[in-house]
């Protein structure tokens, strides 16, 4: 878009990487992490709609957006499916009390 | 649009707003001691980046991401935080552990990569005209891409039977 540069956009999706990469390793609950991961997907959906805007050619990139979101959207159903499991069998959902696949 | 005035057009105002917003709920994310308060925050971070696609003339991936996370994932989400009890419990719902280490690492990562923002001269072309995207990227996914398109369908199926069988009780023995 005209006044802004591609930097300040690239700006924002840095800091969307940095705050999801912290969630996702300080974090012990699962869900928790599963909302870092969504956020790192998104600092890359920045970058590839930002870079496909300003290199001209914008429709290859967001293409790959749209694979991004729809494997994040698959990606959310199982981890939250396993979340469930692991929440049925430890009655925690604390990552490190889930040391074993089952009982 | 290029030459009405000297001063910055309103939708400059509006994008380093709307960024601000993201980044401010990105942070409530990862900060919150409330998994409930995270969620909430997390949809206002979904929010903002459909804005930012805005901004950046993606139609049809804007509305996606209303649809797909806001309308999904965070409904997703939503459910499994409110499935797994004691949320409440400030003390034990989102505990974080190794904050120093996380911190060091994610420091000198973002620096790192604000070193290559800022370093790197990005080949550039000038303003391109905001035209619809959606005829684009239909000819783009049954054209050139109609193979990953393909498999993304099957990817769906096999994350929906994956997802009932983990998470049904009696088909796990």
């Amino acid at each position: 878009m005209p006044g802004v540069p591609l930097q300040h956009f690239l700006v924002v999706g840095l800091l969307l990487f940095a705050l999801g990469l912290y969630t996702v390793l300080t974090r012990r609950n699962a869900i928790g992490i599963l909302m870092g991961i969504e956020l790192l997907l998104n600092a890359a959906n920045i970058n590839y709609v930002a870079f496909a805007r300003y290199s001209g050619t914008p429709t290859d990139g967001q293409i790959f957006a749209i694979f991004v979101i729809m494997l994040a959207a698959a990606e959310a159903a199982v981890g939250l499916a396993i979340v469930l499991g692991i929440y049925q069998n430890f009655a925690s959902i604390d990552v490190d009390a889930a040391h074993a696949l089952r009982h | 649009m290029r030459g009405a005035s000297k001063e910055p057009p309103l939708s400059v105002a509006l994008f380093y707003a709307f960024a601000a917003f993201t980044v401010l709920c990105a942070a409530g994310v990862a900060f919150s001691t409330n998994i409930v308060y995270s969620a909430f925050a997390l949809l206002g971070t979904l929010f903002g980046v459909a804005a930012i696609y805005v901004f950046l003339a993606a139609d049809f991936v804007a509305g996606a991401q209303f649809l797909i996370y806001i309308g999904g994932v965070l409904v997703l989400i939503l459910f499994a935080v409110m499935l797994t009890h004691r949320i409440a419990d400030v003390a034990v719902s989102n505990r974080a552990v190794g904050r120093l280490p996380a911190v060091l690492l994610v420091g000198g990562i973002a620096v790192v990569l604000a070193r290559v923002v800022f370093r790197t001269r990005w080949p550039v072309v000038d303003a391109l005209p905001d035209i619809p995207t959606i005829h684009a990227i239909g000819n783009g996914f049954l054209g050139p891409y109609i193979l990953p398109f393909e498999l993304a369908s099957f990817v769906l199926l096999a994350v929906l039977v994956g997802a009932i069988v983990v998470s049904r009780k009696e088909l796990r023995g």
